[in-house]
Order: structure tokens, then sequence, then C-alpha cells
């Protein structure tokens, strides 16, 4: 029993850092904007969290930075991309090489210093719950803070007007600014909505995963995060599903070599990617499905015409 | 002060002209500042940057080397995104080129003639345009996203090669380091100029290639085609193209270029197959595409300014002490002044909320 | 504006030139780095070895580094550039930059090289590396004495003679102390993600291992075995403040006084190639300080440090193989070559290598 929980909260914790720079990327993409600097964006969030936990004593303040820096580094994309409607492929690139550049720089001074954790929560009583206290009442705060964020996000997108008017800039940005949606207010607030998420999922690295600074720490999770938003059809829920079904068979894969079973590790390693298609192409089969869920304009630079 | 973007009826020559030179002048006005702010001579540091690369022959053969791969990548991606296909996984092909391409040297490493070189290249090509077909077929046939399944193919093809150069290809003599064996002399890309520097025909292929591309694109039906289904299926739909064609076509053009870069990386710059063989060639490509405007011959251009900027970046590390992670900033900087002033070509900018007078920068 | 841009350009130019020219007289060191100086592991540590050249050759020498410099075309252009600014004597510190440093050697005759953990040489160029299996062995002796489980988990990067060699120096210290002693690996296929590094320590511990050890150079597994106090080792770097409850010791990789010593030689003119293997004795490899260990188990960790100062071999017969063929008979001891070209596991090993 004990194993089992213990494999269920590894899960969670490879799960929330993905799970929370997807979902702001959802809100994002379904906006209409594609922004392809998580990585960058995470990895500035990773390194001014763990500064700011590690000059100030608190995490807390440490997750805020990485809120800010996040968001703040965003707001060059969105400058780029909105106002001077920039190519956004290109610039989320940029923004990545930038961010890894620029981190490396800030955290010069950072390397080899032990961090600060964020403490689990602990109620006592309930968290001493067998089984599932440890699951539900004693895990890290950025995990309650990813579960929220989705519920958050999801109703946000589909129970509110405000929701509403984002999801239509993103089917069509020219008909929503003719319905008279700041389009571009929107959009500069889904993007900085984005950064902070990718902050704050940079900051679950620093300062829960491994409390510690190194350079190029994020190692690719950024870009699994972009995946997970389109593997996901741009629904919420789905994005829940597939950062734990990722993060079952990443863990999954590394139980697997333990139990010495006789597979190249190199084929275990790749088995997440490859269950990631499979299980992208079982869903994608359904046309209609997914074609409704596309933002349509995705990716489209935008000028109102005046 | 708000800015506001005035979209011009035509793209203007002029700008499309004088936006590299102002992207120039302004890295160079914030690299100043950024260098100056380190405490670094700001001059040196630029000169190092920008114009010691070419003032030395050894160094313009390496920006050859540098630039081919991404020239040939990004020639490739040109024709994909111009379709709206989208595939960011060309790292992926050329890792699978390169492996198919290096078949015949590490299986058959007793083959040698002048049919040799001719027969790799074609199955790294030819590798590169098959492993592009899976996203390509999955999209046709199941309507995946092939963003996803491209970037994701990225990894599988990265620890596919790393298993093969650990096992089966191992170089027995090599003490069992991961490493194929050394291709002999008949399965090498050979030099352009031996004396002078490294540069091999690789450089030669992403020009001939970017030029192919570019008449297609422009002269041929397919590059209508490409065009027309890229800005609008339906209308590309009415024209009569069947869409899942141009799909399979962008990929198998792109896979294949990004496959020929593989295998021409590994047989001219390196000499057999390794773990690692490529600094993200195949992302970096992505880039180079865009900052070429998705023009064959703008590509080049752009491909030779990014290789400058890795060869400046290393120089003003040995130097001046500027350290990786400032370089790649800098190089980051170029990109964004790159990107934002071709806004120029195709808008005005103008300052709204400075009064009802308002300032035009054209 | 162009014509401003060359004017500008030129006065740099000069500019750039004369502080070329000023820095001749002193001797140039120059660094290859594959990774990024601040990965606090294998990188860093080789980048505290340059500096440790800088702090006791003072005046006398400068130094230069690249970093972040992939295994592949950008090796080769990274040799030509150190040797072409002046270096006279360049150290690459990884396996990948072998034949690229071969090849720029041949093309700079009066360039000194040293080549990190290869086996090809040169008139000009000499290679060295440090026997981290000598730490390797006695930290398995720990383990054994101290795992209740007698089961550790082992993190490893990737399937080279080195690791290899790793796993069995290990393996052959737990067995002197418990032969049944088993241990279960993990491929990470990384040197660097911590990360990743750390759910393969939470795998492990989940499945019964109460000792974690490493051959990846990030601190990950060890914040995870302190976070569920258990315990395990260092790796590359002492990790100490990362885990002061759990770590017993770490096997240090301490580049300087080679470093140090190599550049002394070209300075006094004495440098010629060589192929130097050093480890406990010379100092290249360092055991960190002992801690969080009863003191009958540092003394007999002390003493098999000292029995390997004192030239003792950990590969030394017999040693049986993992498929029961013999390896070495009763008192035969392994050459460098053999052990550098490790393959194959010892007796006991519960994985099966890739091939």
């Amino acid at each position: 029993m004990d194993i089992t929980v213990n494999i269920l909260l590894t899960i969670a914790t490879a799960a929330t850092p993905l799970l929370i720079a997807a979902i702001g990327e959802l809100v994002v993409e379904r906006s209409g904007v594609l922004n392809l600097g998580v990585e960058g964006m995470m990895i500035m969030g990773a390194v001014c969290g763990f500064g700011a936990a590690y000059l100030t004593g608190s995490p807390w303040i440490g997750v805020l930075a990485a809120i800010i820096a996040g968001a703040l580094f965003s707001l060059l994309f969105a400058f780029m991309t909105l106002t001077l409607a920039t190519n956004q492929v290109a610039t989320g690139l940029s923004l990545t090489i930038l961010g890894l550049g620029l981190s490396g720089m800030i955290g010069t001074n950072f390397v080899g210093l032990p961090g600060v954790r964020l403490p689990n929560l602990y109620i006592p009583g309930l968290s001493d719950i067998p089984v599932v206290g440890k699951l539900l009442f004693g895990q890290d705060p950025l995990f309650y803070v990813s579960i929220a964020l989705v519920i958050a996000v999801s109703w946000f997108l589909f129970k509110t007007r405000k929701g509403l008017m984002l999801r239509s800039i993103g089917d069509s940005h020219s008909s929503a600014h003719a319905l008279g949606i700041p389009v571009i207010a929107y959009r500069y607030l889904a993007v900085m909505f984005g950064g902070a998420c990718a902050g704050l999922a940079g900051a679950h690295l620093s300062l829960v995963y491994t409390p510690q600074w190194v350079e190029n720490m994020t190692a690719g999770r950024g870009w699994i995060a972009l995946a997970l938003v389109v593997f996901a059809s741009w629904r919420p829920m789905r994005v829940l599903a597939g950062a734990y079904i990722f993060g079952a068979v990443w863990i999954g894969q590394l139980h697997a070599q333990a139990f010495g079973i006789p597979v190249p590790s190199q084929f275990l390693s790749a088995l997440p990617y490859l269950a990631t298609i499979v299980v992208l192409v079982l869903i994608s089969r359904n046309k209609r499905l997914t074609m409704m869920n596309t933002p349509a304009s995705l990716g489209q630079p935008f000028v109102p015409d005046r | 002060m708000r800015i506001e973007l005035v979209k011009r009826p035509e793209r203007s020559k002029l700008f499309s002209a004088l936006s590299p030179f102002i992207a120039f002048a302004l890295t160079v006005m914030a690299g100043a500042i950024l260098f100056a702010a380190l405490g670094k001579n700001p001059l040196a540091a630029l000169y190092t940057y920008f114009i010691d690369p070419v003032t030395q022959v050894w160094q313009l053969h390496e920006l050859a080397i540098k630039a081919a791969p991404l020239i040939l990548i990004g020639v490739g991606l040109a024709v994909c995104y111009r379709a709206n296909v989208w595939n960011i996984g060309a790292e992926g092909q050329f890792v699978i080129g390169a492996v198919t391409g290096s078949i015949l040297p590490v299986m058959f490493p007793a083959a040698t003639g002048w049919w040799v070189l001719p027969l790799m290249l074609v199955m790294g090509a030819l590798g590169g345009a098959a492993y592009a077909s899976i996203p390509a077929f999955l999209k046709t046939r199941f309507n995946t996203n092939e963003i996803l399944t491209s970037l994701m193919l990225v990894y599988v093809a990265q620890l596919f090669l790393d298993w093969l150069v650990r096992g089966w290809w191992r170089d027995p003599q090599a003490y069992n380091f991961p490493q194929s064996v050394q291709f002999n002399p008949s399965a090498v890309l050979p030099e352009l100029d031996p004396m002078a520097g490294r540069a091999n025909w690789g450089f030669v292929f992403a020009l001939v290639a970017a030029v192919l591309v570019w008449l297609m694109l422009s002269r041929m039906m397919k590059g209508f085609e490409i065009r027309v289904l890229g800005s609008s299926p339906r209308a590309g739909r009415f024209a009569g193209f069947r869409y899942s064609y141009m799909v399979f076509f962008a990929f198998l053009i792109s896979g294949a270029l990004a496959g020929l870069a593989g295998i021409s990386e590994v047989s001219g710059a390196i000499g057999q197959l390794q773990p690692s063989i490529s600094p993200g060639y195949g992302f970096t490509a992505i880039i180079v595409a865009f900052l070429g405007r998705l023009n064959p011959l703008g590509i080049v251009a752009a491909g030779l300014v990014l290789a400058l900027t890795y060869l400046g970046g290393e120089a003003a590390q040995t130097a001046l002490g500027i350290s990786d992670k400032v370089a790649r900033v800098f190089q980051g900087m170029l990109l964004f002044f790159v990107l934002a002033s071709d806004t120029l070509i195709h808008y005005r900018i103008r300052f709204a909320g400075i009064g009802q007078k308002s300032t035009e920068a054209a | 504006m162009k014509k401003l841009i060359g004017a500008l350009m030129l006065t740099v130019g000069a500019a750039a030139l004369s502080t070329a020219a000023s820095a001749q007289e002193k001797f140039k060191a120059c660094w290859v780095y594959v990774g990024p100086v601040g990965d606090f592991g294998y990188s860093y540590q080789h980048d505290q070895g340059r500096l440790q050249v800088e702090k006791e050759l003072g005046d006398k020498v400068e130094t230069a580094y690249l970093e972040n410099v992939a295994e592949g075309p950008d090796a080769e252009r990274a040799f030509e550039r150190l040797a072409r600014e002046g270096c006279k004597m360049i150290f690459g510190t990884s396996f990948g930059f072998m034949d690229p440093e071969l090849k720029v050697a041949a093309k700079f005759p009066d360039v000194k090289f040293e080549h990190a953990t290869g086996f090809k040489m040169a008139p000009n160029m000499g290679i060295y590396n440090a026997r981290f299996y000598e730490g390797r062995y006695i930290i398995g002796q720990i383990a054994a004495k101290q795992s209740k489980a007698g089961l550790a988990g082992y993190i490893v990067s990737f399937p080279i003679p080195e690791v290899v060699m790793g796993i069995n120096a290990f393996m052959l210290g737990a067995q002197s102390v418990n032969p049944d002693f088993k241990v279960k690996i993990v491929w990470v296929n990384t040197w660097f993600d911590p990360a990743k590094e750390a759910d393969a320590a939470k795998a492990l511990f989940d499945q019964g291992a109460d000792i974690i050890v490493q051959h990846t150079d990030s601190t990950g597994p060890l914040q995870v075995a302190q976070e569920r106090g258990l315990h395990g080792f260092g790796q590359a770097s002492d990790m100490t403040k990362f885990a002061p409850k759990s770590q017993y010791t770490a096997i240090v990789d301490d580049w300087g006084p080679y470093y140090v010593s190599r550049v002394k030689a070209a300075l006094d003119g004495t440098w010629k190639p060589e192929d130097r293997w050093e480890g406990l004795k010379e100092g290249a490899v360092v055991m960190a300080p002992y801690a969080n260990l009863p003191e009958d188990v540092v003394k007999a960790a002390q003493e098999t440090e000292a029995k390997i100062k004192g030239g003792w071999n950990p590969f030394t017969g017999p040693i049986t193989k993992q498929d029961g063929s013999e390896f070495l008979p009763a008192g035969a001891v392994a050459d460098d070559k053999t052990l550098l070209g490790m393959n194959f596991y010892v007796k006991g090993v519960d994985d099966k290598l890739p091939q």
C-alpha cells in the first residue's frame, strides 16, 4: 500500500510543473496566440524563484517572484507579437533562447547553494490518515494550486462571459474585433497569465521538486507542456489527464527498470513520447471534436483596422 | 503614448531592404549598453562579435559549416510553413537521415568507390523523408496534430540513435565508447578547399537546395498550390488541390532536406556516428526559416547571420571572457530586433496619443 | 548610416588589436567544457581546477574557456579557435572531444593538448583521467555496512566503460562486506536532469532500496534521500550542503592539483604527452568527509582508503563475471586497458548491461 501511495505522490510531483505550465499556455492559445517560449519563461521563473527565496529566506516570496518574473518576461513576447505583430513562432523560440541565457546570467551566483524548500501541506489529523491523508492533504502547496488552476480556467473559459469572449477571439479575431471586443488587450492579459503560470511551474522545479538552481534545469519540460496543450485539444480537463498520463508513464518506466525488465532503457525513455502520440491519435480520430476545439486563428497576427 | 500599426497597402520595398540595417543598428546600440554594463569594452566586444569572425578565412569556412545545416533544414521548413503545415520535428528527421545515411559506411565499412557517397546522401534524404512521413500520415489519416507528433518523434529519434551507437553499431575498437567506426575515405564528404579550412560540400548542397526550392516556389505549379493552401485552405480546395497531398509533399520535402543535412553533417563535419550529432540545428532552423521570411534566398542570409552569432559568441568568450550566457542573451536580442524591424515592411508605426498630430516613422 | 558604422568598426578593430597585443607575454592555458560551468557537476569541477591554476600560478598565466561546447562539429572549431587565439595549452574535458582535438593537435604542433577520459594520444597530446572507481569501492563497503535492506539503488547515466567500471567496483566493495548484497539499477539516459534523477531515486527507494548511489551529476537524488530520511553518496562534488543529514561521503573530482602540475610543467619546459590516470593517492579523487556514519564504519572506510592509496587495486582477483566465467584469477590485477574498455558486469549485479 505504501509503495502505491509513494508512486502516486511521485507521479503528482512529476505532473505538477507540466500541468501548471500547460494550463497557462492553454489560455494563451485559446486567445489565438501561440507562445513557444514556455521553456524560456519557465527557466526564468525557476531562477528568480530560487533567488528570491534564497535571498529572503521565504519560499513564498520565491513563488511570488517567479510568477512576476514569468509574467514580465512574457510581456516582452506580448509586445513583440501583439503590438508589433511579429511572427509568433519565431518570437517564441527567440524568447526561449533569451530566457536560457538570461537565467544563466542571473543565476551565476546561485550555483551550488542549497535552496529553501516550500514545505508540504500539513493539517494535523487529516494529513495523518493512512493512504488518503498523504495524497489529499499532505502534498506540496503548488500541487493544490495546479488543481485549482485547472478548475478555475475551465470555469472561466466555459462559464463566464469574459471566457466566452476570449474563446471567440481565438476563433476569429476579426469578427471579435468587429463585435467591439478589445482583442489586443485580452491577448496581452492571456499571454501574461501564461507567463505567470510558466514562471510558477519553474518555481515548482527550483523550490519543490529539487530545491536548487542549476543552468538548464528545466531540461525540456516547457516543450512537453506545449505538447500537452495540443494533446489535450485545448480542453483544461484533458490537460490534467494528459499531464498525469505523461507523469505516470515517465515514472512507470523508471520503476520498470528498477524491477529489471529486460528492455533497452532508451526504449523505456522513449515510451512517454510514444504513448503521447498513440493517445493523441486515438482521441483525434474524431475529426469534428478536434476541429471544434482548435482555436482557428491560432498563430495568426492581428492588427486592428482603423 | 501608444504604438499603433497601420497596414501598408503593399509591402514596402524600402523597408524590405532597410530593415536588416535598422535591426543591426539597434542590436549594436543595445549590445553596447549590455557589454558596458558588464564592464567590457563595448567596441571591442562588438568587433569580436560581428567583424572578427569574417576577417579570417578559416572562420569563414566554419561559418559555412555552421550555416549549411541551418539553411538546408530552414529551406525545407519554409515549404512546410508556407503550406501551413507545422513541422517542428526537423531535428528528429535530421537524426534519422544521419542514421539511414550511415547504414552503408557503418555496416559495410569495406565498401569503397565513387558510388558510396551519393548512395549515402540519397539514403539519408530518404530516411529523413520517411521519418517525416509519419506525422504526415497521422495528420492526413487520423487528423492528428502534426506539431505534437513531429516534436515527440524528435525525442524518439535521439534515443534511437543513442541506442544504436551504444549497442549494435558501436565501434568494437573504441574501448566500448559510444561511437560508430570512422567512415572510410570514400564515405566522407570532401572539403571544398582543404588547405584553407574545413567547409565541405554540405554548404554547396544548401545553396543548391535554396535555389531549387526558390524556383519551385516562385515558378512552378507546386509553388502556387502551397501558397494558396497556406493562405486559405478553402481557396486551395476550390482550385482542385488535394490537401492531403500537400501535407505529404511538404513533409517529404522538408524531411528529405533535413535528412540530407543530417548525413552531410555526419559524413562531412564529424566522420562517424556518435550520440550527439546536432546542437539543436532542427530547432534553430525554425528561427532561420522565419528570419528569412520563408523565402529560400532570405533563408540563406538568415542562416549565415545566425551562424555568425554563434561564432561571434564563441570568439567573445575566449577573447574577452564574455560568458556563453551573455552571448545567448545577445543572440536573443538580435533576433528580437530583426523580427521587430520586419514589422516595418508591412506596417507603418504610429505613435498615438501625442496630441492630435501623429508622428509617423516612415 | 552605413558609412558611420564602417568608421566605427575600424576604430573598434584597432582597439581590439591593441588589447590582443598587450596580452602576449603570459602563458595562456585554455579549457573546453561540454556543459555549462554552472552545472555544479562535471564541468563545474573542471572549472574549479582552472580557477586553482589561476590562483596558484598567478601572474604567470592567463586562462580562458569555452563552455557548453557540443560534441560534434562545434568541438573542432572550439579547439581551433583556442589554438589560433594564442592558447599554449588546451585541455579538452569530455570523451567526445577526442577526435576533434586530435585533428586540431595535428594542425598546431606547437600547442600542447590534453584530453580527459579518452585513449588516443599524439606527440603534442596527452591524456588524463581519474580513478573514480577507487572511491566507488569504498562507498560499496559503506553501503553494505549501512543498508538494512541489503539493497542499494544505483542511478546511472549511460552505459560507457567508466560507468560500468564504477558499478563493478561498487559491487566488489559491497560484496567484501556482504556477499549477498543486491543492487537495482536505473539508466536515466542523461548526465544532468535534476528532476529526472530525483524521480529515479524515488522509484528506487519505493522498491525497497535504502541507500542511493548515483553516477549522474545533480544533487537531485541526495535531496530525495534527505526528504525521506535515507542516505546516499555525492558525485563529482561534495554535496553536503544539499543533504547534510543524508550524505555519507562523496566521490569528489579534484582536477586542481593535476592542472596546476601540468601547466607548471609546460612553464618549466618539462611537459611531454603522458597517459595519466590518477586516483586517491595523487589527490585527483578525494573522498568528502565521512558523515552520518558510526565510528567503526568510518574507520573501516579510512582503512580501505589508505590501502588503495598504498597501491592496492580494487580489481584484484579472484573476480567472476556475471555469467559465471572467470575475469581474474586469485591475486591477478586488472590492467588499465581492460578497465578502460570494461563492458561486462561482475557476479552479483542483477541487471542486463545494455548492449
